[in-house]
């Protein structure tokens, strides 16, 4: 494919959806240890009453008070499931489960109540994304990337997903030796000094803003994918965390690009001639790597095996 | 006495808190409506080796985790070395329950060791050479220097009660705390970690050891602090563990036979 094709069509959609993909398999990793993986299912479902509200105040459909929105209803969320996991003593699943299934039937009673006819809330678009659709119109090839007038019309997702991919990779590198410590004992870490209360909370709200940034971009369902099967599928090619971050980054990057290829010329190749959508096809992708890892990782054979008896 | 005056008038030295490396007033710790520990003081001395023995489910794992700030108790005051925890957290060294964390977690035996280094590491501060070696040379002292690059779950329990202590080593502490650490693990371990609980007194330490085998307080340890919900016994084993206080911590839980042994082993 040339240069005059590629870099219009399908250059941003791959960017936003590898970003997307890695912003959220990065803490991913540390919530799949922690056991707290179900909170990208989580966050998906509280946005809604977050950009319903956003909706009602300012009366417009317009993306940064939704963000706020959708970001202030995660940020909640996360607090009142870690509120209700301490103050309760109840595992943090049945915490998850109890307050995001709350807070998205709120909002659907929210949007009931609401004139909806006039606004695009669609759950379709909500779960899948519109990827293909992110494109750069103004680019012409490869010579753009040097053009201002050009980039200003890129989508305005790209910057932004880009932007939160830089957060959460330094949020990882700042932290990185207190949260392998927390994760791992977090016992032992509060005799060190370590406030892992407020450095777990930092977590999880530092998964919100990826996952709300990503749903933006390219939809929940991409979102849930990659706060798991990456760093599931990287936790059994290696023993050790370094290492484990570095594949999840891999396998991210894998499924966002094979994902979105096979999603607009699979189906040709197959001799369809319809493409089908890029978000789904890259959660199958993933999902597909956590299976091969499963089967053939060096490493699975480890996880669960040893009781710690 | 000079000094150290605390608010009501009571010097500190006096009332033992000065120098002790742990001193505990009025703890009370509640995991719901009942109280896990009530209202129990605790000094600790310096150099030497302190079992907290009661029987299961008395507050003794509770105690050690209220004393170190990572359960929050109820009410009472902890002093290290008579001064706030905070402040002297570098001197403390502790090593949890084994089974409080998941072996299955992806790291290798040196990483976890080195995890006892990461206050001087700080946030960012590069593993040099140095660090290696003092990791390595703790792992030494536990009889696990050939198993540095193993992955930790693939060690037996008693192995993985030995990293710890190594962990607890490299943090170079004045006062180690260890959460049952002879629990579960095979003979030769518990011989390898009581040897190097006994260099750390000789080098002048203070240990406190969560313990559960009452036939080997006396071999092993200097003190005991008796617990069943309340402060029971403290003080030298030859006075704190006899027949008496062991019936008044375990109730009807020890079998008499057993007293009488503990009985005739003290003579």
């Amino acid at each position: 494919m040339s240069g005059e094709e590629f870099v219009p069509l399908s250059l941003t959609p791959l960017l936003i959806g590898t970003f997307a993909a890695i912003a959220c398999a990065l803490p991913g990793n540390f919530l799949v240890l922690r056991k707290q993986a179900l909170i990208g299912d989580a966050i998906s479902h509280v946005v809604l009453p977050g950009i319903v509200v956003a909706f009602l105040v300012t009366g417009a459909i317009s993306t940064w008070p939704m963000m706020l929105g959708a970001a202030g209803a995660a940020i909640v969320a996360v607090v009142l499931i870690e509120a209700i996991r301490r103050l309760g003593q109840i595992e943090p699943g049945a915490a998850m489960g109890v307050v995001f299934t709350t807070m998205f039937a709120a909002g659907v009673l929210l949007l009931e109540q609401t004139d909806t006819s006039t606004v695009h809330l669609d759950v379709e678009h909500a779960l899948y994304g519109n990827l293909e659709s992110l494109i750069w119109l103004d680019a012409t090839g490869w010579g753009s990337l040097l053009d201002v007038e050009a980039l200003a019309g890129l989508p305005p997702e790209l910057p932004r997903i880009a932007l939160t991919l830089v957060g959460v990779s330094v949020f990882t590198w700042l932290f990185w030796r207190p949260l392998k410590i927390s994760t791992f004992d977090e016992g032992f870490a509060r005799t060190i000094g370590i406030r892992t209360g407020a450095l777990g909370m930092a977590l999880v709200i530092t998964a919100a803003i990826a996952a709300v940034a990503a749903f933006d971009a390219v939809g929940s369902i991409i979102v849930i994918a990659m706060f798991i099967c990456p760093p599931a599928a990287a936790r059994m090619l290696t023993n050790r965390l370094e290492a484990q971050i570095a594949w999840s980054i891999v396998f991210a990057t894998a499924s966002a690009v094979s994902g979105y290829v096979l999603a607009g010329y699979g189906p040709l190749w197959l001799g369809g001639s319809d493409a089908v959508s890029a978000a789904g096809m890259i959660a199958t992708m993933s999902g597909l790597i956590l299976a091969a890892a499963a089967m053939f990782g060096p490493c699975r054979a480890h996880i669960g095996a040893h009781t710690s008896t | 006495m000079l000094g150290l005056v605390s608010n009501d008038g009571v010097t500190l030295e006096d009332s033992g808190l000065g120098e002790s490396p742990l001193a505990v007033r009025g703890l009370t710790v509640s995991y719901g409506q009942k109280p896990a520990v009530f209202s129990v003081d605790m000094t600790v001395q310096p150099g030497a080796m302190t079992a907290i023995i009661g029987p299961n489910g008395a507050g003794k794992s509770t105690l050690l985790k209220a004393a170190l700030g990572i359960v929050n108790p109820l009410s009472g005051q902890v002093t290290v070395f008579g001064q706030p925890l905070e402040a002297q957290r570098a001197r403390i060294a502790y090593v949890p329950q084994r089974a409080s964390v998941d072996w299955d977690f992806p790291t290798r035996v040196i990483d976890v060791v080195l995890m006892g280094l990461s206050r001087e590491l700080g946030l960012l501060g590069r593993v040099r050479a140095r660090h290696k070696a003092c990791a390595m040379d703790c792992l030494n002292r536990v009889g696990m220097r050939d198993f540095a690059d193993r992955q930790i779950g693939q060690l037996s329990g008693g192995q993985q009660q030995r990293v710890f202590l190594a962990r607890a080593l490299a943090q170079g502490a004045d006062l180690y705390l260890l959460d049952e650490p002879f629990a579960g693990v095979d003979a030769a371990t518990e011989k390898a970690i009581i040897a190097v609980l006994k260099s750390l007194k000789e080098a002048g330490k203070t240990v406190v050891v969560v313990h559960h085998d009452l036939a080997t307080v006396t071999d092993y340890f200097d003190h005991v602090f008796l617990i069943n919900t309340r402060k029971v016994a403290e003080g030298p084993v030859s006075e704190a563990f006899t027949a008496e206080t062991l019936q008044a911590a375990y109730g009807g839980r020890l079998a008499t036979a057993q007293i009488d042994q503990i009985s005739r082993a003290l003579g």
